[in-house]
């Protein structure tokens, strides 16, 4: 009997909590669902027809036609090798580097360690396309103020084609991705170094542990998640690269990457059959791999 | 014990000096564009790099300036096709013709903000939600939310432009900015902070009787603000920087953004360098103004003490 | 738990058919929708007139039609005596099919379009997007048009998706100055503009040896600019683009590898992959490379960018125009044909006003100006009344150039995968240039274009 009035109370609980939970998702879910979700569903859809811009409607279903002929061509293979070499030598090479220039100078005098840091942030503010149409100039074959430098300093005998040899553009691109991903982990590191707790630090000191050790054992556990946050945002960031490969290579010298190319294929490729169908299994590819990475990180971040 | 301070000064001394060489790269972009932007074409069009402009002009300018004009301010209302009588959109159109760079830059800004707001309004209430509320279907959305998360948006690009087109959005700044607040990033990020709220206390008020809404906002969002802040940065970079999504939504030059203003006058004339920093420039100055007025409260905002992992 | 999930479901289901449905068949629904509601509309405005008030026009930068303040001036007039508003908006070369492509994907494309055969025929038209103007084309209208660019203009079964407006050869340019310097200026013949392939790579090694530099450039960082570097390869050795059915490409022909071969083989030739036509055209001007392959006469006649005045270089060094080399010294000239589409977005209301639109800019007495501001020469000899043949006759350079317009060769650019070749062409001249192996670089991205051309 009171069993049975603890589950109607528990369940009139469980009733409350789904309202109010679902209230506070709702603005958030019309959004997402509208935007993202559904989106995603008829991509998958589309991802196993043959659709293409010319017929309206959705196209026939092929199965995993489009995923086969993927497997085949060796422009996307090209593609997903270089996102990969984007995401994994960009995401570590920008926490490691955030990191150290975070400890070199969260212990700086004040004006010191804001002049650092807003200059190691003004890649990030000063906007995507802004910085690449410089780039462009700075690594221009004939005029460029790179080559002109190398050069100068004896460093090249001759101009390096910088965006246009393909042992040297993808990581033109890398760096400059990595210029505009290192501001937001620099601030989020010095503040996370600043909180650390002093006392556990000075007892170990006193202890005579060395200063990596207190690094180790002491400062990493504590900064851990907001290196989480750090591999988070910058994994998001390395697949924002979309604008440096369009301005700069347009998917040439080696540069092509998933991202690239299914804009390339839905809109450029629209004379070949079923164009869009391919594009969007190219998506469904990428949300797959992406899907697993955030994943992994996750757990990792759980682990710890 | 001497040599040991001698040794970690010489490394102190080695890691600052390598840092003031990392900090002149890092701001070298930055000089190129300002001092190309007032080069005269003599320097812009010299073989060699000229390292300081041989005379100030502001021709670059003007050239910018002169290139494309539109109207300064009009916003259309999303969805007001389907109220409207002819079924065109509604726009407020105000102001008279300008240099086409400034609606740019408004219009920009007013994406940035537009969907910094309608993220930190959201993603704040989802992420409080998942993190206090017990409801049923949680762990399911949780798991979609992160796996959504870093998504590149290319993924969804033809089945979006469909959508939007399918609603009377597409050519809006509108199309732009739904799509960000929709990206479940800052869900996550939310209900991480959120997690950090104690529970005794919600309890408590529950016990007080104070209701749901009233508990969020006297209690939970003054406790999750940091968050907010962080939240608020990462929202309004991103999409200031979304490029992207603007090239594929907006087809007029009364819509576009900065952004896409600046890449369309590289694609058609990549050959005047001079014009192309002064639109650079103009993009990033002001926006690095702000940065530079408020990096207080940037760099505080965005302290991530309260994240647990 | 699960109600409410199959409730999530449900929601979800429902509004992805709605998002789906209303991408997919009910597009023809809405277009329908428009066409009754826009007339009936006006109607009640004025009863007697069914005619929109405003169009969009969109616009390659075809000479000054890229210029905001020139088409202004166009449009206004049009306006004051159609009371037609016209919205411009303008494409770049570098992203322009993508912009139309995504407009077109999103049902938003504009109503009129002002871009070559390549596109608006071989692309838009084929694919059914064009409404044909056939009918705008009189007798006397049939006669004015020269054959060429009405051929071009027109698809194989007979419909004219492009209303042609003017046209021109494209060609290359030399830094008179430079040549001079280097000695190299005697293999140039300046009165006919023509040289042969011979005196080409004796320049070339001229040039080499006095600057020891990079002289020209095979650009190929994307397919800007792309007629250049064809017509070089082709003229050199006599080799073809295409069949000449247009139905297939014919790159991999012993006369190309040879040119590509030679090409790759010369010291002040660089295959480059970080420039495209408009670059290699700034580089031009900056003085760095002394020939242009990206050129042809609204260049010519363009004051660069530093305002040194038109036919010099930012140092005000002589830029004189010349064919491409070829064995004979006759060649193969690409042909540019540049006019109008109407996007058929399914409202009459607005295809009639596009259609005035066209009548005005293409045949009626203010051609005159809409050929001026193009910079090229008119494709017809007279409009209702208005004799063409000599609007350009105050203009010498324009005079001058008119040597080379016997040479222009066949318009091939109609042939089918036109689009995609075009990657396959400058993603070979890339490879070629990090040190693939001409005869299988053709063999392998001729491939991929006739696969293009196949789709």
């Amino acid at each position: 009997m009171s069993n049975h009035v603890s589950q109607k109370r528990s369940r009139a609980l469980q009733r409350r909590e789904d309202i109010a939970g679902y209230g506070f998702m709702l603005p958030s879910l019309i959004f997402f669902v509208g935007f993202v979700l559904i989106p995603m569903v008829i991509c998958v859809y589309l991802s196993m027809t043959d659709s293409n811009m010319h017929t309206q409607s959705g196209g026939n279903f092929v199965g995993l036609t489009n995923f086969i002929n993927l497997a085949k061509d060796k422009v996307f293979l090209d593609a997903l090798w270089n996102t990969f070499v984007i995401v994994f030598v960009s995401v570590p090479a920008v926490a490691a580097f955030s990191l150290w220039v975070s400890s070199a100078i969260y212990k700086l005098k004040m004006p010191v360690l804001s002049a650092f840091r807003c200059i190691f942030y003004l890649p990030v503010v000063t906007g995507s396309v802004a910085v690449t149409v410089v780039w462009k100039w700075i690594f221009d074959n004939y005029t460029g103020i790179l080559n002109s430098i190398l050069k100068t300093t004896g460093a090249i005998e001759s101009n390096i084609n910088w965006l246009g040899d393909e042992r040297y553009a993808l990581w033109c691109i890398i760096l400059i991705l990595f210029t505009t991903s290192v501001g937001q982990p620099i601030v989020l590191y010095v503040s996370a170094l600043g909180n650390v707790d002093a006392s556990l630090v000075e007892a170990a000191q006193v202890d005579g542990a060395t200063d990596l050790q207190v690094f180790w054992k002491i400062k990493w556990p504590q900064i851990m998640p907001t290196t989480l946050y750090i591999l988070v945002i910058t994994t998001i960031n390395s697949f924002q690269c979309f604008a440096l490969i369009q301005l700069l290579t347009q998917g040439g010298s080696g540069t092509q990457t998933v991202m690239y190319y299914i804009y390339y294929t839905a809109f450029k490729l629209t004379e070949q059959a079923g164009h869009f169908g391919y594009a969007n299994a190219m998506g469904v590819i990428l949300a797959i791999f992406i899907g697993i990475l955030s994943a992994v990180q996750m757990w990792l971040a759980k682990e710890k | 014990m001497e040599n040991k301070t001698g040794k970690s000064k010489a490394y102190k001394i080695i890691s600052l000096v390598v840092l003031v060489i990392l900090a002149i790269l890092f701001l070298f972009p930055l000089y190129w564009i300002i001092t190309g932007a007032f080069k005269p074409a003599v320097d812009i069009y010299a073989q060699k790099p000229v390292w300081w402009p041989t005379e100030l002009v502001t021709t670059n300018f003007a050239n910018l300036m002169n290139k494309r004009t539109a109207p300064l301010w009009e916003i259309r209302l999303p969805f007001s096709h389907l109220f409207s009588g002819s079924g065109e959109g509604i726009a407020l159109s105000v102001g008279p013709t300008v240099p086409a760079v400034f609606r740019w830059l408004l219009n920009t800004v007013f994406m940035a903000v537009a969907a910094m707001f309608l993220t930190c309004f959201t993603a704040t209430m989802a992420g409080y939600a998942l993190a206090k509320k017990r409801f049923r279907g949680r762990s399911i959305l949780f798991g979609l939310i992160i796996c959504a998360m870093a998504l590149p948006k290319q993924v969804v690009l033809i089945p979006l432009l469909k959508e939007m087109s399918a609603i009377g959005l597409y050519n809006t700044i509108w199309a732009i900015i739904f799509p960000t607040v929709g990206w479940p990033f800052g869900v996550f990020l939310m209900k991480q902070f959120s997690e950090g709220v104690p529970g005794e206390i919600l309890e408590a008020a529950r016990i007080d009787g104070a209701g749901e809404w009233n508990t969020f906002m006297t209690i939970v969002f003054p406790m999750v603000k940091p968050g907010v802040g962080a939240l608020a940065i990462f929202t309004f970079i991103n999409s200031w920087n979304d490029y992207f999504m603007q090239l594929i939504m907006v087809s007029s030059n009364t819509n576009y953004t900065i952004s896409l203003g600046i890449a369309t006058l590289q694609a058609e004339t990549s050959v005047d360098m001079g014009m192309l920093m002064a639109g650079a420039a103009l993009a990033s100055v002001p926006i690095i103004i702000v940065f530079l007025l408020f990096q207080r409260y940037f760099t505080q905002g965005i302290t991530m003490g309260a994240v647990k992992g | 738990m699960k109600k409410l999930l199959a409730l999530l479901l449900v929601g979800v289901m429902t509004l992805s058919a709605v998002a789906c449905g209303s991408s997919d068949a009910p597009a023809e629904e809405t277009k329908t929708e428009t066409k009754e509601e826009a007339p009936a509309e006006t109607m009640e405005e004025t009863p007697t007139e069914t005619e929109a008030a405003s169009i969009t026009l969109w616009t390659y930068p075809i000479g000054k039609w890229g210029d905001e303040a020139t088409v202004k001036g166009l449009t206004d007039a049009f306006t004051a005596e159609t009371g037609i508003t016209v919205n411009v908006e303008f494409l770049a070369y570098a992203d322009g099919d993508d912009k139309v492509n995504t407009a077109i994907a999103a049902g938003q494309a504009p109503d009129l379009i002002m871009e070559g055969p390549e596109r608006l025929v071989a692309n838009w038209g084929a694919n059914g997007y064009m409404v044909d103007l056939s009918d705008m084309l009189d007798d006397t209208d049939r006669q004015e048009i020269l054959s060429a660019p009405l051929t071009a203009c027109t698809a194989p079964g007979g419909e004219v998706y492009e209303y042609p407006l003017v046209m021109t050869a494209h060609c290359m340019a030399v830094n008179l100055d430079a040549f001079k310097e280097a000695g190299a200026d005697q293999y140039l013949d300046l009165e006919t503009h023509t040289w042969t392939t011979e005196n080409f790579i004796k320049a070339v090694e001229a040039l080499y040896a006095h600057y020891n530099d990079t002289v020209a450039a095979v650009y190929c960082a994307g397919q800007g600019g792309d007629q250049g570097t064809r017509a070089l390869v082709n003229n050199l050795y006599g080799g073809s683009y295409t069949d000449a059915a247009h139905t297939a490409y014919t790159w991999n022909s012993p006369e190309n590898v040879k040119a590509l071969e030679q090409l790759k083989s010369m010291d002040g030739i660089a295959f480059d992959a970080s420039l495209a036509g408009g670059d290699e055209i700034a580089k031009f001007y900056q003085g760095i490379l002394k020939m242009a392959f990206c050129w042809n006469i609204a260049q010519q006649l363009d004051p660069n960018g530093a305002g040194t005045g038109a036919g010099l270089t930012v140092t005000g060094e002589e830029i004189a125009f010349m064919s491409f080399p070829s064995e004979t010294g006759t060649s193969q000239l690409q042909g540019g044909i540049w006019g109008f589409g109407i996007f058929d977005n399914g409202d009459a209301a607005r295809i009639e006003a596009s259609k005035q639109f066209i009548k005005y800019m293409a045949d009626s007495a203010a051609t005159v100006d809409a050929v001026k501001a193009a910079n090229y020469f008119a494709v017809r000899s007279a409009a209702e009344g208005t004799d063409l043949s000599a609007i350009w006759s105050d203009n010498e350079i324009m005079n001058e150039y008119q040597v080379l317009m016997p040479q222009l060769g066949d318009y091939y650019q109609v042939t089918a995968g036109w689009a995609g070749q075009r990657t396959a062409w400058w993603t070979m001249l890339q490879k070629i240039g990090s040190g693939m192996d001409v005869t299988e670089a053709l063999v392998q991205y001729e491939g991929e274009a006739n696969a293009a051309a196949a789709n």
